[in-house]
């Protein structure tokens, strides 16, 4: 009676997945491309893609071109590498710690990020571009290992776990305002508030080269310990006597959140619910196995970001709402929802 | 595969759990481990399993140590049912049994064909494949004990420890599930509450306080006085005139 189970995924119909897959990634970017406060006809995208990738040397309007490949080209890529990165936190965080509610910014690691940043941007230690994203690795590190031991000296528990979090959260975004108090000068103040609030505005390609190879390396590091991942469904000790090394995954995948989720709050600022939504609405679709969800959940964050940094620029006309705003929006009823269907289930 | 204990010892803090047991299980052979509540029973086999960390003494797969072997190795040989199994996740039947293929599959073995088979096969020794596709939130204690025993099956262990299995499990299903393990030709250790079951094992060793007391064929093991001084009760041994096997009957005197 093994036909009750799902259906197996076989080469060909994987094929034809990662085939989708792929086309509603590509689908997505180009909206993301075409659609905005000035509408370009898909023919003068083509140009410009022509021009660029193949030298074409089609006669397109220079401000079109401008508009298309230096903004919002990156800035649509930028949301793609973001969403994915974030999503992929979300079902690492819920596999390991075993907590519905886990994702990198209810654990504190986005808000570790942020102060991390904050405090290279103000306090000029390194500086630059990878000065920031380094701070911001490590601030979320901290933050993760701060929550992580109170959680365990609490008892251990998943409730203890979200507490721990939360007051993790607490203090980093404290001490971020605490930094930006005592030494930003207002404008200062101004630029890195509606920057936390996440921010795709000014993206440039050099974000774009920095951020896609992080969220790719993250990506295979999740796919190569999808069954892995499976085997913390019944807790660490059953993975261990399922043969995983606990301590060796843990570090990989942890490192692995740490690295997207520091790389993406350094580049866009802080975006929640797309770590905690996206992996358990593609539950629903593809099931809880790891095999399928690290795809489907990178998949779906992707394109969800792109849809929302879409709609941070067209909701009011004329100006951008920032994008961690258009997420909440839509993250906090999801957030709702997944707490009404685990009590369904409890 | 034999597994040997030597001096193995664990503590929660400064609180001793476990205190030099040494025990030796042959090939093949069937070791049911009794004692009291909270007499170490679980710690013990978590021990053989080498599940926890912090342990004193050393625990021998074949003769080799078990900290020399890397997790992989080990649960390629033994499988571990614990008593409480509990998860958030929406996983089917069958994809819980699907995880005791873990320590033989990588990204260069995927799960394929043999697999599948293998999981079937233990789905079905444990009566449970017509459930295959039953989520798993909706089984009964008992079913969910049957699937994680698939589950070390299609692990395809050597040694199989399994604490309390009968738990949750109607006396059908008891007696179905030790005849089982009984028939399986692989050793297995396992802790047991019910007496009369336990008679049904080669050896028996005894949990008190931390400490292993005794072991040895049921027969020995299982004296009146023991039973008296260690599980506080009165036994009496009744012989049953179909097959003159052994039976307790117990009586408990104090309150």
């Amino acid at each position: 009676m093994s036909d009750l189970a799902a259906p197996r995924v076989t080469g060909r119909t994987h094929g034809l997945w990662v085939a989708q897959g792929a086309a509603i990634l590509i689908l997505a970017v180009l909206g993301g491309v075409v659609i905005g406060e000035t509408p370009l006809p898909l023919a003068t995208v083509a140009a410009v893609f022509a021009n660029n990738i193949w030298d074409a040397g089609l006669i397109v309007d220079p401000i079109d071109a401008g508009i298309i490949w230096s903004y919002r080209l990156p800035r649509t890529l930028l949301a793609a590498a973001c969403g994915a990165g974030l999503a992929l936190s979300g079902v690492v965080l819920q596999a390991l710690v075993r907590n519905a509610l886990a994702d990198p910014y209810l654990l504190g690691v986005s808000a570790g990020a942020g102060a991390g940043a904050v405090a290279v941007t103000i306090l000029g230690v390194g500086g630059g571009l990878l000065g920031i994203s380094g701070g911001a690795f490590v601030g979320a590190t901290l933050a993760f290992a701060v929550v992580a031991m109170l959680a365990r000296a609490a008892g251990g528990g998943s409730a203890q776990l979200v507490l721990a979090g939360i007051a993790g959260s607490q203090l980093f975004n404290a001490l971020t305002s605490f930094l930006i108090a005592k030494s930003a000068n207002a404008e200062q103040a101004r630029g890195i508030m509606f920057w936390l609030l996440g921010n795709l505005s000014g993206v440039r390609w050099l974000d774009v080269v920095l951020a896609a190879p992080v969220t790719a390396v993250g990506f295979l590091i999740c796919l190569w310990f999808a069954r892995a991942m499976d085997a913390f469904s019944f807790g660490v000790s059953s993975a261990a006597s399922l043969g995983i090394a606990v301590r060796r995954v843990q570090i990989m995948l942890i490192g692995a959140v740490t690295l997207m989720t520091a790389t993406m709050v350094s580049l866009v600022g802080s975006i929640g619910f797309v770590g905690l939504v996206i992996p358990h609405a593609m539950r629903f679709v593809v099931g809880p196995r790891h095999a399928r969800l690290v795809p489907a959940s990178a998949l779906a964050g992707a394109v969800f970001l792109i849809v929302a940094d879409i709609a941070s620029r067209m909701l009011i006309p004329g100006q951008v709402v920032p994008i961690g705003v258009v997420t909440a929006l839509v993250g906090a009823p999801g957030f709702a929802l997944i707490l009404v269907r685990n009590r369904r289930w409890s | 595969m034999r597994l040997e204990a030597k001096s193995l010892g664990w503590a929660a803090g400064s609180r001793p759990i476990v205190e030099e047991v040494s025990l030796e299980v042959a090939p093949g052979e069937t070791l049911g481990l009794i004692g009291p509540n909270g007499s170490g029973k679980s710690t013990l086999l978590r021990l053989l399993a080498g599940l926890l960390t912090r342990r004193t003494g050393t625990v021998l797969l074949e003769g080799a140590p078990l900290t020399t072997l890397s997790r992989r190795d080990i649960a390629q040989k033994i499988a571990v049912v614990e008593q409480i199994a509990e998860t958030s996740e929406a996983l089917l039947v069958r994809d819980v049994v699907e995880l005791g293929r873990t320590p033989w599959l990588s990204a260069l073995a995927p799960f394929g064909a043999q697999d599948r088979a293998i999981v079937t096969d233990a789905l079905e020794a444990v009566g449970m494949a017509q459930m295959a596709g039953h989520r798993w939130a909706t089984l009964s204690g008992g079913e969910r004990q049957r699937v994680q025993i698939a589950r070390a099956l299609a692990q395809r262990p050597r040694i199989l420890i399994l604490d309390e299995p009968t738990n949750h499990l109607d006396i059908h299903h008891q007696l179905s599930l030790l005849r089982l393990v009984a028939n399986l030709p692989v050793t297995v250790v396992m802790a047991l509450h019910d007496l009369n079951q336990a008679m049904g094992c080669d050896r028996l060793a005894v949990m008190d306080g931390g400490r292993m007391v005794a072991c040895g064929p049921p027969d020995e093991v299982l004296s009146t006085a023991r039973l008296a001084s260690i599980f506080r009760v009165q036994a009496t041994r009744l012989r049953d005139p179909a097959d003159n096997a052994t039976v307790f009957r117990f009586l408990c005197h104090e309150v």
